[in-house]
């Protein structure tokens, strides 16, 4: 490597690390964005100008698609679908990875060192495992395979011991070199692996998921940087895997739940929904839009919670216009924002912001949860467990001891739900059937467009 | 233990917790934001990618090269073009919004 050649790395790291630094607040990031992109082009233009790159056919080929392709579907997807565009790119990011691996492998053939193979084995099988668990994933946010989890017996048992045993044959090749068939074998089990392991887990996990496999990918990006000699690989990985890994324990901790619960969790959430009664057994206000619109109306102070179901209605237009319309009125509206509402890190925040709701209208759990006692009406659109009160009081709950609003403390309480049947979580909310809630069931955009027009009408 | 690998190592450690510092600043409002930005980053296999796509070892490197070029490159462009447009989004009250906020409000 020339001593430009690193020189360029070291400044893209910098800008790659400034990038980071530039997200810390909404006001300095796209600055940030430009020192990423900036950095980007100075690494990819520095490495063209390397030595060993003979033809140029194939890459320009390689840039040409791939920016189509990025470009059509980052200018086409609508953000309701982030969290399935974030899956799609680690799967990306993955197969790149371990392409790359596989490619270094082939060109060494019988002579790599132990360092090399180490690495290069790492990276294909975190990649490939990335690659398949990402596709796995998106099946799940798109409904091509069922949400809920998949499970057998002995699965659990199964998947750590493929995975232990893939290590192991990772280790074996560090101190025997030049093994090409447990190479193979190695990558086509974190082939396998990231299907597998992924099978069991629910929809509602998602966020803990995506947000391991953002760090996996990071990972085996360092690996490359390992195999091939490559600083910036390396310090790029590690950003990607580090910022995954502090995802997902922030994720896991706004559930309450350990990593490992997340991951090996999925056969106690299947048997729990025999547990609960039958339903019709407990009595709900079920209520009309006007019923609901004449709470809003004599409402001061209102605070909503939105959930997945706001996403998957696409209701986060009307609902800002029913903030407007309320705030209108002289109406102070507030949006309380759970860490792990939607189905990835930072879902609602988007979803909001792209429907115009100024971002400091959006407040965390913490500067939030004292509010409720002093509010007249809460809104919940299409959130669940972040709202049951089951995960203060009731040690045989599955999110027993989770964070969750406050919101029963409210005066009243306006859940907009599909219908009454439990979510695949399958946890019972007993906040549907207090006295202070009333449940106005169907679509959630139509019932906010309904609350719009009452609003209208009555004064 | 090759020096290569201490000095790979000593990269690694530093460069997770820098990343772990500088990250665990990012408030969650902007934390999709941070995966598709980290994402775009993490693109930067397209350098080994390029390497192996235009170096020529052999036929199977090359196209295997190839496909990781165009992977890497969709993560790279559509990481950073879908970033800025989600921050584009964001804004704070106040009147200074341009981007056609039908029905502002006064309070």
């Amino acid at each position: 490597m020339t001593p430009l050649l690193s020189l360029a790395y070291l400044v893209s790291s910098i800008l790659f690390i400034l990038c980071l630094r530039g997200l810390s607040s909404p006001e300095s990031a796209r600055r940030g964005i430009v020192m990423g992109e900036v950095g980007m082009f100075i690494a990819v233009v520095a490495t063209l100008l390397h030595k060993e790159i003979i033809s140029y056919t194939w890459i320009i080929a390689g840039v040409c698609l791939g920016s189509a392709i990025g470009t059509a579907i980052s200018l086409r997807i609508p953000m309701t679908k982030m969290p399935e565009r974030i899956a799609l790119s680690h799967c990306f990011g993955g197969l790149a990875t371990a392409l790359v691996g596989v490619s270094e492998y082939t060109h060494y053939e019988g002579h790599v060192s132990r360092l090399t193979t180490g690495a290069l084995g790492f990276e294909t099988f975190f990649g490939f495992l990335t690659f398949t668990g990402s596709i796995m994933a998106f099946g799940k946010l798109q409904g091509l395979i069922t949400g809920a989890p998949v499970t057998y017996k002995g699965q659990n048992f199964v998947n750590i011991a493929l995975f232990l045993g893939s290590l192991g044959m990772l280790a074996y090749q560090v101190i025997v070199p030049a093994q090409p068939n447990l190479f193979y074998a190695t990558s086509g089990i974190g082939f396998a692996l990231g299907v597998m392991a992924v099978l069991p887990i629910g929809g509602a996990d998602m966020p803990v998921v995506i947000s391991l496999l953002n760090s996996y990918a990071g990972l085996a990006a360092s690996a490359t940087g390992f195999a091939i000699g490559s600083n910036i690989l390396i310090i790029s990985g590690a950003l990607d895997g580090s910022s995954g890994l502090l995802l997902s324990i922030l994720m896991s901790k706004a559930m309450n739940r350990s990593f490992a619960n997340v991951l090996f969790g999925a056969f106690g959430t299947a048997i729990e929904p025999s547990a609960t009664p039958a339903g019709g057994a407990v009595a709900f206000n079920e209520a009309t839009i006007d019923d609901a619109a004449g709470v809003l109306r004599a409402a001061q102070n209102v605070i909503v919670v939105p959930g997945y179901g706001m996403a998957v209605s696409q209701a986060q237009h009307a609902v800002r216009d029913l903030a407007a319309s309320l705030q209108k009125r002289g109406v102070d509206v507030k949006y309380a924002i759970h860490p792990v509402a939607g189905r990835m890190p930072g879902h609602m925040n988007v979803l909001l912001a792209e429907a115009n709701v100024p971002y400091d209208e959006l407040y965390d759990l913490d500067n939030i949860n004292d509010d409720f006692p002093r509010t007249d009406a809460v809104i919940v659109v299409g959130a669940n467990d972040v709202v049951n009160p089951a995960a203060k009081k009731d040690p045989g709950s599955p999110i027993y001891g989770m964070p969750v609003f406050n919101v029963e403390q409210s005066r009243s309480v306006i859940v907009l739900k599909r219908s009454m049947n439990p979510g695949f979580s399958g946890v019972e909310n007993e906040l549907f059937f207090l006295p202070n809630t009333m449940m106005v069931l169907g679509d959630a955009k139509k019932t906010l467009l309904g609350f719009i027009a009452a609003l209208k009408d009555g004064h | 233990m090759s020096s290569e690998l201490i000095f790979g190592l000593y990269i690694f450690v530093l460069a997770t917790f820098v990343g772990y510092q500088v990250i665990s600043r990012v408030p969650p409002l902007l934390h999709t934001p941070l995966m598709s930005g980290t994402n775009a980053i993490s693109g930067i296999s397209l350098v080994g990618s390029l390497v192996a796509a235009g170096a020529e070892h052999n036929r199977v490197s090359t196209i295997l090269g190839f496909i990781a070029v165009t992977a890497a490159t969709i993560n790279v462009v559509g990481g950073f073009m879908i970033t800025d447009r989600m921050l584009r989004m964001f804004r704070r009250r106040g009147p200074a919004s341009r981007e056609g906020a039908s029905g502002e409000k006064s309070s």
